[in-house]
């Protein structure tokens, strides 16, 4: 496996460079992206004034449609909400024991977890800067905990380097860390920095990398106390006449470099990853299962939408039961905030303008899948110390993610088996749910040998045989977001669009609430304006 | 819009739209963003697969099904099967390409020789007997006038 010649492109070094210089470069590319934008949370909406008996109907149940019904209502607006499944919540959903999922060409999947275990399918985790989320949260009474982002003793693994065996978060760190700093201490002491640095500085600087990259006092990154103390010990410290502490040798740069491990470094360091982040105890529904509750006297589930016509009297939503295709219905509204997935919204006869219809048509939705993985025991923590947290690997599962909750009880646990997406993604999804499972059963023991003897049941869920969303989330480039965004989200006579898709936060709750606020304030204007 | 569409026709349409080329998609929530290498930790957004069959299978099903039936929820998947519409090749090809209405965009993902072998792969199975074959340079030729 030669991949020598090629390590070096200047592709890989920035890549490296971001890695070590704390990703300021990357987070840069990612801002440009509107990806690590903080959230624009102003607190609770206040909308004063709403005309009496003004009636505003919502499509879609998910995040962003239970923000609009809720808020349109407390201001006293008349709110219907109608919802394709047969609960709120959206991809905002968990999968727990005795859950029927059908997904598109009809595969039906019974889950068979234990009580009290469950898979969070879509969005799973909540930054402390996502205020918005938090404010719901909280207004529902709904208990967080905090999700391990990074996990120290968690593997990064290489299936072709290593043996295939999987190296140690804490070690692939210090050692890419260490060597660098050694790189460019060296690159310091002989004066091949004087133009970046000035001489008074590059002391500084000297000290700084022996503290960064835990280099000995030669400035070298070599097996020892000072780099065990960041990559752990090969013999760990004891007590009593136990054997003295021993540290491992590091792994050699080149290693490192070749093997690609190095990529997993950045993971929790950027802005939408970075600790604190939570997770709602027992599952990610709760939020909207709480908000939903108080909704549920204008809630109509299983509503299949076909139709959304508007003229300037109003707004007319056609649809069926969803689980029949029959029962053809109309509900009747002075305004409309649909949020629909543009996947399906796409398809449906809806009277909106040209340049939203080809917003609408030219967005498709970027793919992802996940697998839930129950087993006898928490090996990953009675055998291998993995206490919540992410393993990643460049094996198709890409990722293996132990529960951040019930840690060092005796019992079973399920992990998240598999999170793809990009090509491989596709791939996985085009599988059965059934081939899903046993492939990430399969992967996954290559780097838990535990696995096959341990596994018990899965599930698994494609977002693009998802039969509400057709796809995970909308994959915004900066060309579509210029040519599409604005008419998109702009009032369309009566009809106003929300959800992720319409934020800079795709593919997070908060990006759902973020829109829904900011389209109900709009709408709210326009209608007190009127 | 169950009929043949000719290719000229289509080329306007597609321009007037202007779709736009699609870098890898970076969900926030979901897998960070793919390098084209293969195999690596952040995956990759070029398939592998160069054959038509494994092609469809690896990709197409995904939404199609492997039987080419497609699907329905709130929205749905168009069958594959006995497909009048894959009559003229370039419209098949250029939904591949620019994607549209829920069909994701592959021009990124794919490069001339698949699209022409999975369009070709479709256009000769499950139903479909359009024997014209999908040449490279035609699939290329339709990239460059988009």
């Amino acid at each position: 496996m030669d991949k020598g010649a090629s390590i070096l492109k200047r592709r890989d070094l920035f890549r490296m460079i971001g890695a070590v210089a704390g990703s300021s470069a990357m987070y840069q590319a990612m801002t440009s992206l509107g990806l690590a934008a903080d959230s624009q949370y102003a607190g609770p909406i206040k909308l004063q004034g709403a005309p009496k008996g003004t009636k505003v109907i919502v499509l879609g149940a998910g995040w962003a449609g239970l923000v609009s019904a809720l808020e349109l209502r407390d201001a006293g607006y008349t709110v219907e909400l109608l919802e394709y499944n047969n609960r709120v919540g959206g991809r905002a959903w968990t999968i727990r024991g005795g859950d029927t999922i059908t997904e598109l060409g009809g595969e039906t999947q019974k889950c068979g977890f234990d009580p009290g275990l469950y898979l969070n399918p879509g969005p799973w985790r909540i930054p402390y800067h996502h205020r918005g989320y938090l404010d719901y949260a909280k207004r529902f009474g709904v208990a967080l905990e905090p999700f391990i982002m990074v996990n120290y003793n968690a593997y990064v693994h290489s299936d072709a380097y290593f043996g295939g065996k999987p190296q140690r978060f804490r070690e692939v760190q210090a050692d890419f860390h260490g060597h660098v700093a050694e790189l460019l201490a060296k690159a310091a002491r002989q004066d091949k920095l004087d133009q970046a640095v000035s001489k008074d500085d590059q002391e500084t600087l000297l000290e700084a990398l022996k503290e960064w990259g835990a280099l000995d006092k030669n400035h070298a990154y070599v097996a020892g106390h000072d780099s065990a103390e960041r990559r752990g010990y090969a013999v760990n410290k004891g007590g009593g006449l136990m054997p003295d502490p021993v540290g491992g040798p590091p792994i050699a740069l080149a290693d490192l470099l070749r093997s690609d491990v190095w990529r997993a470094l950045t993971f929790g360091q950027t802005h939408q990853w970075q600790s604190t982040i939570f997770q709602p105890v027992g599952g990610m529904d709760s939020t909207p299962k709480a908000i939903g509750k108080s909704l549920a006297d204008i809630t109509t589930l299983n509503a299949k939408v076909t139709a959304i016509h508007q003229d300037d009297h109003g707004v007319t939503v056609s649809y069926v039961d969803a689980r029949t295709g029959k029962d053809q219905r109309q509900a009747k509204a002075d305004w409309c905030v649909c949020t629909l997935p543009l996947t399906v919204l796409s398809q449906l006869d809806v009277q909106v303008g040209a340049e939203m219809k080809a917003g609408m048509n030219a967005l498709s939705y970027f793919t992802a899948v996940k697998t839930g993985l129950q087993f006898k025991r928490r090996f990953w923590e009675e055998d291998d110390h993995i206490y919540g947290g992410i393993t990643f690997t460049d094996l198709p599962i890409r990722q293996i993610a132990y529960p951040n909750f019930g840690y060092n009880a005796p019992g079973k646990g399920v992990l998240l088996g598999t999170f793809a997406g990009a090509a491989p993604g596709f791939e996985l999804a085009a599988l059965s749910a059934a081939d899903r499972v046993k492939l990430a059963v399969e992967q996954g023991a290559r780097i838990h040998p535990q696995y096959t003897a341990e596994f018990e049941t899965g599930v698994s869920v494609s977002w693009h045989r998802s039969p509400t969303t057709m796809g995970c989330a909308a994959a915004w480039t900066p060309e579509l977001r210029a040519k599409h965004y604005r008419n998109l989200a702009e009032l369309n006579g009566r009809v106003i669009l929300a959800g992720d898709h319409l934020s800079n936060l795709v593919a997070w709750q908060e990006g759902a609430i973020l829109s829904a606020l900011d389209a109900i304030t709009r709408l709210h204007h326009r209608i007190v304006a009127a | 819009m169950k009929k043949p569409i000719r290719i000229a026709a289509l080329l306007t349409a597609t321009a007037a739209l202007a779709l736009p080329v699609p870098g890898p998609a970076r969900g926030d929530e979901a897998p960070p963003a793919a390098s084209t290498k293969h195999a690596n930790l952040l995956g990759y957004t070029q398939f592998p697969q160069r054959d038509g069959e494994s092609l469809y299978k690896s990709v197409c099903a995904a939404c199609h099904m492997p039987d080419a039936r497609g699907g329905t929820g709130a929205g749905y998947y168009p069958p594959l099967a006995k497909d009048a519409n894959l009559a003229a090749w370039g419209y098949p090809a250029t939904l591949v390409m620019n994607g549209s209405k829920g069909m994701p965009a592959f021009r990124t993902m794919m490069d001339d020789a698949q699209i022409a072998a999975v369009v070709t792969y479709v256009r000769t199975h499950f139903g479909n007997a359009y024997t014209d074959k999908v040449s490279v340079d035609e699939v290329a030729a339709l990239r460059k006038a988009q």
